[in-house]
């Protein structure tokens, strides 16, 4: 007899002390993916020992990014910064010549309240290389987050669509395809007579291709995707246009898309895992009128190829500890693998921009008979830490600063930062996902006949950094 | 402003956190923004740390700023005080939070009326002092605290002990070998038959202060941290101290010799258990417990002889591998430098015998050109000029932070002490020797002479790849891009494809999970 299953969501919000990434490490990420653009952050030592630390081996690569870092006379306003950063920029353009100059305010920027938006189109008109401005800060914002200020602000510099006169949208009829993946005929692929779609989010390349192909399959063409591989090549905006967005914590974007530059938001569950990437299809199609094709046979056939994972998963119960805003998609994802998730902690939240999401959660949850797992905003880490001492769940999804003192205290660790810079996105990385989640499970079956599960001393307490109590 | 890509130290709220998280029992408190708090993560996994490290941000969001930080921070040393029970708790703020200006002090006052604990207010100047710094500096601060309010409470023990003993000052968390130099200086310590009254931060229980003056003397391993606190027991307490590094075979003796200038006139040797002979106890470990004596004197050290290197680090291990090099190998070091800028003096003093040339600086890329300038045989730094080698081509071995988790060895590797000679003697034959077997793989044109016909297996069938699948290969990273290629090839293949296009490409990967 299935137990009573709470059917609402529900949210708190601890307004806790928790551990995430500063804003800033978006740069990592996003200095690779836009092949023409230089990143200066501006900042303290702080930030730059943090970028530092993070990027590790990268910054001997000469990375296209720098810290424009800030010292005593600039904080106390003794220095002028329009001048300084001048400078600085000048020679950024005479060494790598950059398509975009991309300035990244920290904490420290916001509290002296420097005027970066007021300086950068003075000093883009001044020497001829385009300047953003994106307050990545860890006083607003949580890792993954930045990602989405640049992209708020990237969404400006797209240019207007066009259209021609008396567009509409129409459905063609099906032509004869072979169903894949037998693709013994090269064919023209038509697409069906649709607006533009631009697709918001950064991914690696080959992810963007995949994801690009499983649309055209669906006979939907990608007019474009921001950001671009290259800063010139962004894509065109404005009313008319569809917007979707791939990761759950792009919601200032989306916002700015809809209200700045007037375009349609498609809200949809994300594309992470099968059950993602067919639901994120699925709400894109009807809005062009297109009635999607195989799609249910596409995601049953992922999920019998991952049958030996989904055995060694099957009942084993999950905690989100939560830092990178992907937990709802990852959350949904375990559950409809089989996993029981107790917790999903996340620093923040959007309801709007998630609320496919959540939609999804729940008739996942609904589906799988298991109880819809705690959400909690702005989580306490000491106190869920107090909650995993008492439901000792086999697996807790938890940050760098965690994850060896649970390991060694028996609690099976997922870093959760591989989820962000692993391709989890479409059906084909399906695998992969689960190769993640159950590389801790499957290395502690190897090492148990060690029997060796607790590495901490008993006086040291589950929770407590400080080895004897008073 | 300048434009920076790397910084030798770190900003000043890590070395209060290493200080503070070196301590049992002491919990410390930033005041900082979501984000600030990656010390936690440095500590855990490069140190390999069981426990969870002992430091929490009080959050600095919107909500602050506006309302101001007092009841946060109050509430949150309050609280920490309640679930961790600590002994101290130490509030730092970072340098975000420092423009802030806000009286943290007048905060870390009204906690310490209610909470249980004492609580210190770390007093440094982010602006003006980097890690290396604050760390002494609030090393100091700490220990200057509690043997005051030990001798406002009159518990102070001043009564100094009848054997021969010492407080080694100085061993911190992610300290370069900190560890496994610790070790050695016991090791050291107890053949020399001196007791060792206190180690402090590292595994000390802040109850350990006011215990300091009962040691005899102090010994300083590095220069960079203890410093002060050895300058303030000379001041307060009239306690010598020793801060000669026992680095290499040289120092060792001078260290050695130190040690029992201060034993011997200190206390009464009698006393020990065993008459120790100093002289002959240092001879002894030189030339046969060492191996690095010997070792410069062997056959295949005398190809080292001329050769030219460069040195950079911070101020102690700079020094130290610089003479060692000079005067215990016979090698030429062409420059070598520090990026602690604030130690100038002392180290422009103690090698400017030894070297060419002397750099102080903390802009990795003039010493990046003053290695392309020299073209060293060898570079002996930190983990930057590593990579400086590497992109030179010249051998590299790291000696002192900023270092990376393979400097954070799970073996044995002291620096110190007779086994650190050994220690610093073979990377220094290695990168010599390395630099030598690649010269003569040029001399002989390398491995093989013959041409290589054909790179890859060939087969019957030949695949084509069509230029846009082309173009998606080499998107894929380099460390996975031939698999991928074998893999969609073994599908093309397999299904009788001969033109590779994106879509197999694809098809070939999701086949990979059936």
């Amino acid at each position: 007899m299935p137990a009573k299953i709470d059917e609402t969501i529900t949210f708190e919000c601890e307004t806790g002390n928790y551990h995430t990434f500063c804003p800033i490490s978006c740069v990592s990420w996003l200095y690779q993916k836009i092949e023409d653009s230089f990143f200066l952050v501006v900042g303290t030592k702080t930030c730059g020992y943090f970028l530092q630390n993070a990027l590790g081996v990268m910054i001997f690569a000469e990375p296209r990014y720098a810290m424009a870092e800030l010292e005593e006379g600039d904080i106390s306003a003794h220095l002028n910064d329009y001048e300084e950063l001048k400078t600085l920029c000048i020679r950024i353009k005479k060494d790598r010549d950059p398509s975009v100059i991309i300035w990244i305010g920290t904490c420290t920027t916001e509290i002296i309240k420097m005027d970066l938006e007021g300086m950068a189109p003075k000093l883009e008109y001044e020497i001829g290389v385009p300047i953003l401005v994106a307050r990545a800060n860890g006083l607003d914002y949580a890792f993954t987050q930045g990602e989405d200020t640049v992209l708020a602000v990237m969404a400006h510099r797209c240019p207007e669509q066009e259209f021609p006169v008396g567009e509409s949208k129409k459905t063609i009829t099906k032509t004869n395809l072979f169903p894949f993946p037998f693709l013994k005929e090269k064919k023209l692929v038509e697409y069906a007579n649709h607006p533009p779609l631009v697709i918001f989010g950064s991914l690696p390349s080959n992810l963007v291709s995949q994801l690009n192909t499983e649309l055209r399959r669906q006979f939907i063409k990608v007019s474009g995707w921001l950001p671009a591989q290259r800063y010139a090549d962004l894509p065109s905006l404005g009313d008319g246009v569809y917007v979707c967005g791939v990761n759950p914590f792009l919601s200032r974007t989306a916002t700015t898309l809809i209200r700045r530059k007037k375009c349609e938001l498609i809200v949809a569950p994300f594309p992470i895992g099968p059950d993602g990437t067919r639901a994120w299809i699925e709400k894109i199609c009807p809005v062009f009128g297109i009635e999607t094709q195989s799609l249910e046979e596409r995601e049953e056939r992922i999920w019998e190829s991952l049958k030996d994972y989904l055995d060694l998963v099957r009942g084993k119960s999950v905690f989100l500890m939560g830092d990178n805003l992907l937990e709802i998609s990852l959350a949904r994802f375990l559950i409809r693998c089989g996993m029981i998730v107790y917790e999903i902690g996340i620093p923040y939240m959007d309801k709007r921009y998630q609320a496919a999401e959540l939609a999804l959660l729940q008739d996942t949850c609904i589906r799988m008979c298991i109880p819809i797992p705690r959400i909690v905003e702005k989580p306490d880490n000491s106190n869920q830490i107090r909650r995993m001492r008492e439901l000792q769940p086999d697996l807790a999804i938890t940050g760098m600063a965690h994850a060896n003192p649970l390991g060694a205290r028996g609690i099976g660790t997922k870093w959760s930062v591989e989820f962000t810079f692993a391709q989890i996105h479409g059906f084909a990385n399906a695998r992969d996902v689960l190769e993640l989640v159950t590389r801790p499970l499957r290395r502690n079956e190897n090492l148990d006949n060690l029997d060796r599960t607790t590495l901490v001393r008993n006086k040291n307490e589950f929770y407590t950094s400080t080895p004897t109590p008073r | 402003m300048k434009l920076a890509h790397w910084m030798y130290a770190g900003p000043a709220h890590i070395g209060t956190l290493r200080v503070a998280s070196s301590f049992k029992n002491v919990h410390a408190i930033m005041h900082a923004p979501l984000g600030d708090d990656y010390f936690n993560v440095m500590r855990s996994m490069l140190e390999r740390e069981r426990n969870f490290t002992p430091a929490t941000a009080s959050i600095v969001d919107r909500h602050v700023l506006a309302r101001g930080s007092r009841k946060r921070v109050v509430d949150n040393i309050l609280r920490k005080d309640k679930e961790e029970g600590p002994d101290l708790i130490i509030l730092t703020p970072t340098c975000t939070s420092s423009i802030l200006q806000e009286d943290l002090k007048n905060f870390v006052d009204r906690a310490s009326i209610i909470s249980d604990c004492n609580v210190i207010f770390a007093d440094v100047d982010h602006y003006q002092v980097n890690e290396i710094q604050a760390a002494d500096r609030t090393l100091e601060q700490v220990v200057r605290y509690y043997l005051e309010k030990s001798h406002r409470q009159e518990t102070l023990d001043q009564f100094v002990t009848d054997a021969p003993s010492v407080n080694i000052i100085g061993i911190l968390t992610l300290g370069f070998h900190n560890r496994h130099d610790c070790r050695e200086l016991r090791r050291l310590l107890k053949d020399l038959d001196i007791r060792i009254n206190q180690i402090i931060p590292e595994g000390g229980s802040v109850e350990d202060p006011k215990n300091l003056p009962k040691a005899r003397f102090n010994l300083i391993p590095y220069r960079e941290v203890g410093l002060m606190t050895a300058m303030y027991l000379n001041k307060e307490f009239g306690m010598p101290y020793v801060s000669t590094t026992p680095m290499g075979a040289v120092d060792m003796a001078e260290c050695i010799r130190q040690i029992k200038k201060y034993v011997d006139t200190l206390a009464a040797p009698i006393l020990s258990s065993k008459r120790v002979d100093y002289e002959s106890y240092i001879d002894g470990q030189t030339r046969f417990v060492s191996q690095a004596a010997w070792f410069s004197r062997s056959i295949d050290c005398q190809n080292f002889t001329g050769k030219e290197t460069v040195v950079f680090g911070d101020a102690t291990h700079a020094a130290s591998i610089t003479k060692i090099l000079a005067r215990e190998m016979g090698i030429r070091v062409s420059c070598t430098g520090t990026y602690c800028k604030h130690d100038a003096e002392w180290f422009k003093e103690q090698i400017k015998d030894f070297c060419d040339e002397i750099i102080i600086t903390d802009d990795h890329a003039e010493v990046g050109d003053i290695i392309a300038r020299v073209e060293p045989s060898a570079i002996f730094g930190t983990q930057m000029e590593r990579h400086i080698g590497k992109r030179l081509e010249i051998p590299c071995g790291v000696i002192s932070a900023p270092a990376h988790i393979q400097n954070f060895s799970l073996g044995y590797r002291p620096f110190l002490g007779y086994e650190g000679t050994n220690q610093i003697a073979d990377p220094v034959y290695n990168s010599f020797a390395l630099g030598m077997e690649d010269h003569l793989l040029e001399i002989f044109c390398g491995h093989d002479t013959k041409e290589i016909m054909t790179k890859s297996l060939s087969t019957d069938m030949s695949l084509i790849w069509d230029p846009e699948s082309r173009l998606e290969l080499n998107r894929i990273p380099r460390f996975v891009r031939d698999e991928v290629k074998r893999n969609t090839e073994k599908f093309a293949r397999r299904k009788g494809i001969s033109n590779v296009t994106v879509e197999v490409m694809h098809a070939a990967k999701e086949a990979l999970s059936t």
